[in-house]
């Protein structure tokens, strides 16, 4: 129970939130469109379960905005030429790898600092996005959005996908020897490495896994729209590492878990429409996800001034 | 005669438990190279750190020119001129010559504006001074170690202090410019500076110091001039005590070979040409100073950092060891120095941290098995007598003599042929240090190989069935266990045993 207090904690704080919204605007729990809010953030969810690993491993990748465009985009083009969901799917997944291998490589094998490598990614990919494209909005066949199946339908496809992973990911972490590597090199990669495990492996691994979960999270947007605009994944590694962190995962590595993110993105994705219904302007959305984050933080550095007495 | 330059009456120093000085007297004369010789641990860094005002004694008084001084602070300690040359150079490697001097030596205030060409002029004037052949636009971090070295002594000798206290400023330094240090430590004595000299090198002791003073535990076992005492007189005032802590013995003869080791060397770690053998159920010790060499060639056997030359053998099989990984499956064990730092990982369970280096045989089939792991860890918590809440328990939650406990299980738990144990009771309190001892014996009696790297000298001599003394990098005798600690002590040293 102590263990988890951090994490118990936002679940709570979500809790507390979802019940004044039924005590207040009994409306946000109608069920279509509360349906529609959380497949809106299952592409995020995905992201957000890479980027946790990334986090516990003391790195950071700021690179997946941008990955995640590239890859919509390049999906897009090829369903528009009439490729099979089928390839479609692999094709982006792979793409999001391969991009986080190229990272990943920056960082493990040259030892680069995630954060200037990332950051570099990120710029490069973008950039070059608008330069090839010059922001022009690529069109999608009809049996893309929602798989073709009814939206009710597809949204649930979407939303279990996410879940899926999350409970699966989450599994893997606790039961399995490789999830208790990422914590080992995130806590100390020099005990780690003495104790037989390879930390620069981990590293790399953690990049390509990350890579591709954004190019899975990409095509998960694409199935919500008929046309991919250039500018999706705009600002997504923000709200992607907010929640993380909201959600107990500590920047300095080693410690939190994927529930934690889980919840900790549930309840910065509260936030708008719990304004839209209370009849609070939109534009106090950023501010309050602000505070939260600041929050969040602050709670840590409480923890970690404690328990170091 | 005149008060001396600095008096420190009955000063004493307390960390935690340990009484790391328990009441020094010592004198620095102006004009005088005073020398500090004593065992690792003997209170010769505590003293210094006292005097920089690094750290506040607990009891004591310390008396500079005559005037009591109430609060020694760093600060203070500058304005008294008071400077201090340490064994690792402590620059700024992105600064130049002439811009670390500055910043060192203006007492200018922040937004005082900086007149860069005098600097220049007065930092090319002091490295002249110092006969060193540096460029005072050189970024020190292209430097060479004993550059950077020269760079803190003009820095020191800039500074115009009174008291320049060296500790083992040669410990880095090649012979010519080992030279150049001499002459600037005649230099100052001539301008009626005191220096406190501190090394373990006995000739250049011999060579440059006025006086000596012994530290041996804590205390001043006495001061001399040198030339009223020789080398033998200071190793047996240094040393002093006769072995009285009990040491588990031996129940069973040394076995068949484990490890061999043939001229092996590195060049980045400046281990070589190190021969010797361990054999199974043997404690081999490896004495020596710090800096002798004897954590590189653990790092050398533990792939750390790879031989350049020379043939280690393991059970009869020659053994290129690149990686940890390699030394692991080969059976080799290393519980390192710093535990704090590379041994148990405090935010992890005990469970956790004694399960880290045998995932693949504990868990054949990915799936981590909580039973196994449970029932392994409460094992070694029982044979190691491990004091703690539960397995569950962060390792951060341990005393320091269970958590090198802690470290020790995981290694053990890999099965090891060949233990390596670096400093294991290092700031361990004297039950546990006993309780380790045990531990180590019976595993060299269960027909392990041990090599037992130990700074603390009845240790290594109490424990070890032979003692390997190291010194510079390489292996200077091999003595039996129980051997007179003069001998050990003068081999470590350096001179003829």
């Amino acid at each position: 129970m102590k263990r988890y207090f951090r994490e118990l904690s936002v679940l709570g704080a979500l809790l507390a939130v979802l019940l004044g919204l039924a005590l207040l605007a009994p409306a946000f729990f109608s069920p279509q469109p509360l349906l529609t809010l959380i497949t809106r953030e299952a592409p995020t969810l995905v992201v957000a379960c890479g980027m946790a690993c990334v986090i516990i491993t003391r790195q950071i990748d700021i690179s997946v905005g941008s990955i995640f465009s590239v890859c919509s985009v390049c999906a897009g083009l090829l369903a528009a030429r009439g490729w099979p969901l089928a390839l479609v799917l692999p094709a982006s997944v792979g793409l999001g790898a391969l991009f986080g291998a190229f990272n990943g490589f920056l960082v493990a094998v040259l030892r680069l600092p995630s954060i200037v490598v990332t950051l570099a990614t990120m710029v490069t990919l973008r950039q070059g996005l608008n330069l090839v494209r010059q922001g022009e909005f690529v069109n999608l066949p009809d049996h893309v959005q929602w798989f073709g199946l009814s939206q009710t339908a597809g949204q649930l496809v979407l939303v279990s996908t996410a879940l899926g992973l999350l409970v699966a990911q989450a599994l893997a972490m606790r039961h399995i020897a490789a999830g208790r590597y990422i914590y080992a090199v995130g806590t100390d990669a020099e005990t780690a490495r003495l104790a037989g495990i390879r930390p620069q492996l981990v590293t790399l691994l953690v990049f390509v896994f990350i890579g591709a979960l954004t190019g899975l999270g990409a095509m998960m947007n694409l199935a919500q729209s008929p046309q991919v605009q250039p500018l999706t994944g705009n600002g997504l590694e923000l709200k992607v590492i907010a929640a993380v962190v909201v959600g107990g995962v500590a920047i300095s590595g080693g410690r939190g878990n994927l529930w934690g993110a889980f919840a900790g993105l549930l309840l910065l994705a509260c936030v708008s429409p719990a304004l839209t219904h209370l009849h609070v302007e939109a534009y106090w959305e950023k501010a309050v996800h602000g505070a939260i984050i600041l929050l969040a933080v602050i709670a840590d550095g409480l923890r970690s001034r404690q328990s170091n007495r | 005669m005149s008060s001396p330059l600095l008096a420190l009456r009955q000063v004493v120093k307390n960390y935690g438990g340990v009484r790391a000085l328990r009441g020094v007297d010592f004198d620095l004369r102006a004009g005088e190279v005073h020398a500090l010789l004593g065992e690792n641990g003997a209170g010769k860094s505590t003293l210094i750190k006292i005097v920089t005002g690094a750290h506040a004694p607990d009891g004591g008084t310390i008396t500079i020119e005559g005037q009591l001084i109430a609060e020694l602070t760093p600060a203070v300690a500058r304005t008294l001129g008071i400077a201090c040359i340490y064994q690792q150079p402590a620059l700024f490697p992105d600064l130049t010559v002439a811009e670390n001097l500055a910043l060192r030596l203006d007492a200018t205030t922040a937004h005082a504006r900086v007149d860069w060409t005098a600097r220049r002029t007065y930092a090319t004037a002091l490295l002249a001074r110092i006969g060193a052949d540096i460029s005072p636009d050189a970024e020190v971090r292209y430097l060479s170690m004993p550059e950077q070295q020269l760079v803190e002594i003009a820095c020191v000798l800039g500074s115009g202090a009174r008291i320049v206290i060296m500790d083992e400023p040669t410990a880095s330094l090649t012979q010519k410019e080992q030279h150049l240090l001499y002459a600037v430590v005649h230099d100052l004595r001539k301008n009626g500076v005191g220096v406190i000299y501190i090394s373990h090198r006995l000739e250049e002791i011999f060579a440059l110091a006025d006086r000596v003073t012994v530290l041996r535990d804590g205390q001043s076992v006495g001061t001399q001039a040198l030339r009223d005492i020789n080398e033998a007189g200071l190793i047996r005032l240094m040393v002093g005590r006769e072995v009285a802590q009990v040491f588990p013995a031996a129940e069973s003869a040394p076995g068949a070979p484990v490890l061999s080791l043939l001229g092996v060397g590195c060049n980045a770690s400046g281990v070589h040409d190190v021969s010797f053998e361990v054999r199974a159920g043997e404690i081999f010790g490896l004495g020596g100073l710090v800096g002798a060499g004897r954590t590189e060639l653990a790092r050398i056997l533990f792939g750390l950092t790879p031989a350049d030359y020379g043939q280690i053998k393991l059970a009869g099989e020659t053994l290129q060891l690149s990686s940890p990984q390699q030394a692991v499956s080969h059976g080799i064990a290393y519980v390192p120095e710093d535990r704090r730092r590379h041994g148990v990982v405090l935010e992890l369970a005990l469970e956790q941290n004694i399960t880290m280096a045998i995932h693949r045989r504990l868990f054949p089939t990915t799936w981590l098995r909580f039973g196994a792991e449970r029932a392994l860890a409460l094992d070694y918590i029982r044979a190691l007598a491990i004091k703690c809440a539960g397995p569950d328990a962060p390792g951060g939650s341990l005393s320091g003599g269970n958590q090198q406990k802690v470290a020790l299980a995981r290694w053990l738990a890999t099965r090891p042929k060949l233990l390596i144990l670096d400093e294991p009771t290092q700031g361990v309190d004297v039950g546990a240090k006993t309780e380790i001892h045990k531990i180590i014996r019976r595993l060299a009696d269960e027909g392990l190989a041990v090599i037992l790297i130990s700074s603390d000298l009845p240790e290594v001599i109490g424990m070890s069935d032979r003692i390997g003394v190291m010194a510079h990098g390489t292996l200077r005798a091999i003595l039996p266990g129980g051997s007179d600690p003069r001998t050990v002590m003068a081999a470590a040293l350096g001179t003829a045993a």
